[in-house]
């Protein structure tokens, strides 16, 4: 009712506000498309200098195209071994990571109890401490305790940091969570540990899929940290950091572009379906 | 399982023990070490001894007041442009994004599937003497003719901004994509313009998004020391930098241990402020 009489009241005022609008509509697309290019231009560069040829040390410099990077991607000693140990260190890690996060995420969702505020606090500051701090305090412990540096010390960092991420992701989708199904298995004679089994753990499952996705993403990625504890051995973002200083070698890009479409593999897919089961859900 | 029955109050500190204790030995522990450390005296060859050096903080604070107060001021600088790049992007997102939001979404989550390290090289790339973008502006004469964006503090404030966009867009997504639209439609039909709407009704519940974000930036940020080393030179190094070396390359880890509680202490200090400037409670809601 109020439009119809509005635009003959104040015919201008609205094709104004028309326009305004249009403009406003507009400008933040084009703002957002001109971000995206932003977002994604240094991911352009990386796709694109794994196919160069760069004369001489530095890949800085397009100087044509060449598809020998690729073939030769363990070319660069070091860069096969580095890549196993992130590989092992990630899965390891993120195993342990979730498997602890869950038991707490479970905890804190499921029960009340004494020290609970304690605990978000322990989980939270892990989080918002930068992390060379954290590096730099397991550094002083394992020097003090006379732990030697190596693969157990990163793992026990991976894990370390890997947790809170792990905690937080389950806990988000435990408390949407339906507990009458727990409770009706209960009621139907299994037990607490059947009830986790045949019940909760399928329920939960995406979650815990979740956390281990972000933890691994975590755990492959992270530099600062594993430079503080890794004493002799080298990662492949260690071995990013050691090529950077003399000229990093092409076939970084490669692994870089490899891990970046892994990635973005596994969430377009993860998209997807949650996109046809929303559709799904409308349908029904 | 009897005895879980039994006790059942027992269970939630049986499912936190083992994640508990993991954290309690391989992070608070750690600080505690690490703040024990911070006031020792001595050095690496002839071995250090606790003596309550509290002048270690002092020497820290003197020497490198500099580091510190680039570390806050470029953490700083960066938290206010990703904020400002990423509202508008989030707001879009949320608000137009449709039923490609999630896809959409995709793109600011993006560069954190690139190695940290090697996004960072590729601004190195991108920033090059040779490059691209210092040409464009060599020519249109925002720099002068042998003007470089390499070594210098807006290249460092740039990686910092682009390395942490997305743990400023992701919250302000989040918070805006959850406000009810029909809020919004009450206050136009109660003739108030879209800015004003907007002012009143959008922007103040996307503050815990605001805050979140602000904080998530800026706490990694002002830690950071992978862009001052790679993107800037030794002018523009910040407290990250110095920790760093003093730890793993000068083996000096009652000054570097200092450093860290300060470092510490001053990211509360700037976070503590902020918290009084927007509400305690927006904090922790």
């Amino acid at each position: 009712m109020s439009s119809a009489t509005m635009a003959e009241r104040r015919p201008l005022e609205n094709t104004l506000a028309r326009v305004w609008a249009l403009i406003k509509h507009h400008v933040l697309t084009v703002y957002s498309l001109l971000a995206f290019v932003y977002l994604m231009l240094p991911i352009g560069v990386v796709i694109a200098f794994s196919f160069n040829n760069p004369k001489g040390r530095f890949n800085y410099v397009w100087s044509g195209f060449t598809l020998d990077n690729w073939k030769n991607w363990d070319g660069v000693p070091g860069l096969r071994s580095a890549m196993v140990l992130s590989l092992e260190i990630a899965f390891l890690a993120s195993l342990i990571a979730a498997a602890l996060g869950m038991l707490i995420a479970l905890a804190l969702v499921r029960y009340g109890f004494r020290g609970r505020g304690a605990t978000n606090l322990l989980i939270f500051l892990p989080l918002s401490s930068p992390e060379i701090v954290l590096g730099a305090s397991l550094l002083t412990l394992f020097l003090n305790l006379k732990v030697v540096f190596g693969f157990w010390t990163i793992l026990i960092a991976h894990v370390m940091f890997c947790i809170s991420f792990a905690v937080v992701t389950i806990k988000a989708r435990l408390i949407g969570f339906d507990r009458h199904l727990e409770e009706a298995a209960m009621d139907l004679g299994a037990n607490e540990w059947a009830t986790f089994r045949k019940v909760t753990l399928p329920l939960i499952a995406p979650a815990i899929l979740a956390a281990l996705l972000l933890c691994f993403a975590i755990s492959i990625d992270d530099f600062v940290v594993t430079y503080f504890n890794a004493g002799p051995r080298t990662t492949f973002p260690l071995f990013v950091w050691g090529a950077a200083r003399i000229g990093a070698p092409p076939q970084v890009n490669v692994i870089g572009t490899v891990i970046f479409g892994v990635a973005v593999i596994g969430m377009v897919a993860n998209v997807l379906v949650q996109m046809r089961r929303e559709r799904a859900a409308a349908a029904a | 399982m009897g005895f879980l029955h039994r006790h059942r109050n027992l269970t939630p500190y049986l499912l936190l023990a083992p994640g508990l204790l993991y954290l309690g030995f391989f992070f608070v522990v750690p600080l505690g070490f690490l703040a024990y450390q911070s006031l020792e005296s001595g050095n690496f060859d002839i071995g250090y001894a606790f003596t309550w050096a509290w002048g270690n903080y002092w020497d820290a604070i003197r020497n490198y007041s500099g580091h510190f107060v680039r570390s806050l001021e470029y953490a700083g600088i960066a938290t206010i442009l990703a904020l400002a790049f990423g509202y508008p992007l989030a707001y879009w997102i949320a608000f137009r994004g449709g039923r490609w939001k999630n896809l959409l979404l995709l793109f600011i989550v993006a560069p954190f599937f690139v190695t940290y390290l090697i996004r960072t090289l590729a601004w190195e790339t991108i920033l090059a003497d040779q490059g691209p973008v210092v040409s464009v502006l060599r020519n249109v004469g925002i720099l002068g003719h042998d003007g470089r964006l390499l070594a210098t503090s807006t290249a460092v404030v740039a990686g910092i901004t682009y390395n942490f966009f997305p743990f400023m867009a992701l919250p302000l997504y989040v918070s805006l994509e959850q406000i009810d639209g029909r809020l919004i439609e009450a206050a136009q039909d109660l003739y108030a313009s879209k800015w004003k709407a907007f002012l009143r009704i959008t922007l103040p519940l996307s503050l815990p998004g605001v805050v979140a974000g602000t904080l998530l930036t800026f706490i990694p940020a002002a830690g950071d020391f992978i862009n001052a080393q790679l993107l800037g030179s030794p002018q523009n190094h910040m407290i990250g930098n110095v920790i760093q070396s003093k730890f793993l390359e000068l083996t000096d880890y009652p000054a570097a241990a200092s450093m860290s509680f300060v470092l510490m202490a001053a990211i509360l200090l700037m976070v503590a402020l902020y918290a009084r400037a927007v509400g305690t409670e927006k904090l922790t809601g």
